[in-house]
């Protein structure tokens, strides 16, 4: 009997692995080796034709705290992700609670909030071009009948990451849209009308029934905002290519310029380095932290 | 003054969806116009379908469509195989490291490719796959994502089932293809339908990838016909970047609510 059990656990086990062995080996060769090459590598210098690369240890990352570009770059996008995850948020929670109630035109309401999601970045980039063109575009337009002067959105290093943030809001607020709008439609009718007949203000309603209920969606969704405040960064190759000088450069976008335009690969890798510590910790908050306070079952 | 605030919410509601869909209204405007109408806003002007043909004749669209349409076919297949075999291995299995691997599969959630770019370019190129269809998709077909996502519908299917299929001398291949697969068949459909837009409008990886408008996507085809070197005006970018979504958007516009289903069903754990 405990040979056949035997038989059937190791039979189990060399299923196991080979059903699974397609997967690691993809896994391996896009995610596992890259993630410790790249360690590897950023603690390389830069390999010229003269001087072969040797190991630095730290220095590259030294060389990037050093560097004005790095830490603009990095409060840029520290403002990108600041204002993009709570205002898409907002917004995200403001239109499923208006898709969810009886309103006239639903149907349309709900198709226009979501589809800047099924959009590339880079058709949305084109889109807003024409809104923020100088001159001919329809912002200036628009301020032209009220007198206004010409603003070259793009153009000027106060506006510049502004516009980025408002294309990415616009792209992403209509996604989150539908997972609140799916918790939304969870929450049974019987609390607004326990909560109507106790008098309690639509106000009240929304800040201490729907509100809390929503929380783990919104946990949910705010990771994700993080996610793509990093990954989100397709719409600065059309609209500013990280200029005017720097104003609107994102980490991620740095890496690239890095990496395939100056060719500086070991810069490249320790910023990496950094951003991969940075996803790893928010993942851990998320799954040991706040994944055991909101759930309320 | 009930209905004044019913009033006021769809007045809203509405006024925030124009906004939203103000960006392609004035694409589809100014694509529909000639340049100096477009920007002028002159209502009145005579409709026009040159821009299409200009932007059309101006870069090697249908190839690129056709890059596009191999690239998202290419990525799904793989995901499909690679998703399944592993998905039920770690929901039906029982093998010792199970439980390390899985948590190893789960940290690919975090790292993602785009932040690897430049070892995966390394990679890429050194397995010869360098601007072609196959190196664009290989990072993304074990994705960690759709194999959690098969998991889980795994999880869901009744062990008897299973069971019967054993007794009636199924192999495990077998009970896999007749049982699990066909039951799973929803979550294919959304997985199919995030994936593919998700592909459809990737653009980072794809542009480091190809070289060559012999396996260019449309998003980077679309990225160099608009740029400003090249010297298009608005209304030319404007008609090209419509005829680049829109297949996937009308496709949305019909399958409207199977789209929404989708992304909840993928998105909520």
């Amino acid at each position: 009997m405990s040979a056949h059990a035997n038989l059937e656990r190791r039979r189990q086990a060399i299923y196991g692995w080979l059903l699974l062995s397609p997967a690691a080996v993809l896994l391996t060769l896009f995610a596992f080796y890259p993630s410790i090459a790249t360690l590897w590598s950023s603690m390389f210098s830069r390999g010229t034709r003269r001087r072969p690369s040797e190991f630095v240890g730290t220095e590259n990352y030294a060389d990037l705290f050093a560097d004005p570009t790095f830490w603009i770059v990095v409060k840029n996008n520290l403002l990108y992700a600041g204002v993009t995850i709570p205002v898409s948020i907002f917004i995200a929670l403001s239109m499923a609670l208006w898709a969810n109630s009886k309103i006239s035109a639903r149907g349309f309401v709900r198709t226009a909030y979501f589809t800047p999601t099924v959009l590339p970045m880079i058709a949305a980039a084109n889109l807003w071009l024409f809104f923020y063109t100088p001159g001919l575009g329809v912002l200036d337009q628009i301020g032209s009948l009220f007198g206004l002067p010409s603003v070259n959105w793009l153009g000027q290093p106060e506006t510049a990451l502004w516009a980025i943030i408002i294309v990415t809001i616009w792209k992403e607020a209509g996604f989150f849209m539908i997972f609140y709008l799916a918790a939304l439609q969870t929450i049974p009718e019987d609390l607004k009308e326990a909560a109507d007949i106790e008098g309690a203000s639509r106000w009240t309603y929304t800040r201490r029934i729907v509100l809390p209920l929503l929380m783990p969606t919104t946990l949910f969704i705010a990771v994700n905002a993080m996610i793509n405040s990093v990954k989100l960064i397709d719409h600065l190759f059309i609209l500013t290519k990280g200029g005017p000088s720097d104003a609107s450069k994102l980490i991620l976008y740095y890496i690239w310029e890095m990496a395939f335009a100056f060719f500086d690969a070991p810069s490249a890798a320790a910023m990496t380095i950094m951003v991969i510590v940075v996803l790893g910790i928010v993942a851990a908050i998320q799954f040991f932290y706040l994944d055991k306070r909101t759930h309320y079952q | 003054m009930k209905g004044l605030i019913k009033f006021l919410d769809s007045f809203g509601a509405i006024l925030l969806a124009i906004i939203w869909i103000a960006p392609l209204l004035f694409a589809f405007w100014a694509a529909t116009h000639s340049t100096s109408d477009a920007v002028n806003l002159n209502l009145f002007s005579a409709w026009t379908l040159e821009n299409f043909r200009v932007a059309w004749s101006g870069a090697p669209w249908l190839k690129y469509f056709i890059n596009t349409f191999l690239l998202v076919t290419v990525i799904l297949i793989g995901q499909f195989i690679l998703t399944t075999l592993a998905g039920f291995a770690f929901a039906q299995l029982q093998f010792p490291g199970k439980d390390f691997v899985f948590i190893l599969v789960l940290m690919q959630l975090f790292i993602l490719p785009e932040v690897l770019i430049v070892e995966n370019y390394a990679m890429v190129s050194r397995l010869g796959l360098f601007d072609s269809t196959l190196g664009v998709g290989m990072p993304y077909m074990a994705s960690a994502f759709g194999i959690f996502l098969m998991r889980q519908s795994f999880k869901g299917v009744p062990i008897e089932l299973h069971e019967a299929a054993r007794i009636e001398g199924c192999g495990l291949l077998g009970i896999l293809w007749r049982v699990y697969v066909p039951l799973a068949k929803p979550t294919y459909l959304a997985y199919a339908l995030v994936s593919v837009s998700t592909h459809w409008n990737n653009f980072l990886w794809p542009l480091i990838v190809t070289n060559s408008p012999e396996t260019r996507p449309l998003t980077v085809g679309l990225s160099i016909f608009g740029a400003p070197e090249n010297g298009v005006d608005i209304s030319i970018i404007s008609a090209a970047t419509l005829m680049s979504v829109a297949p996937l958007l009308i496709a949305f516009l019909i399958f409207q609510r199977q789209f929404v289903q989708a992304f909840l069903r993928a998105g909520i754990k």
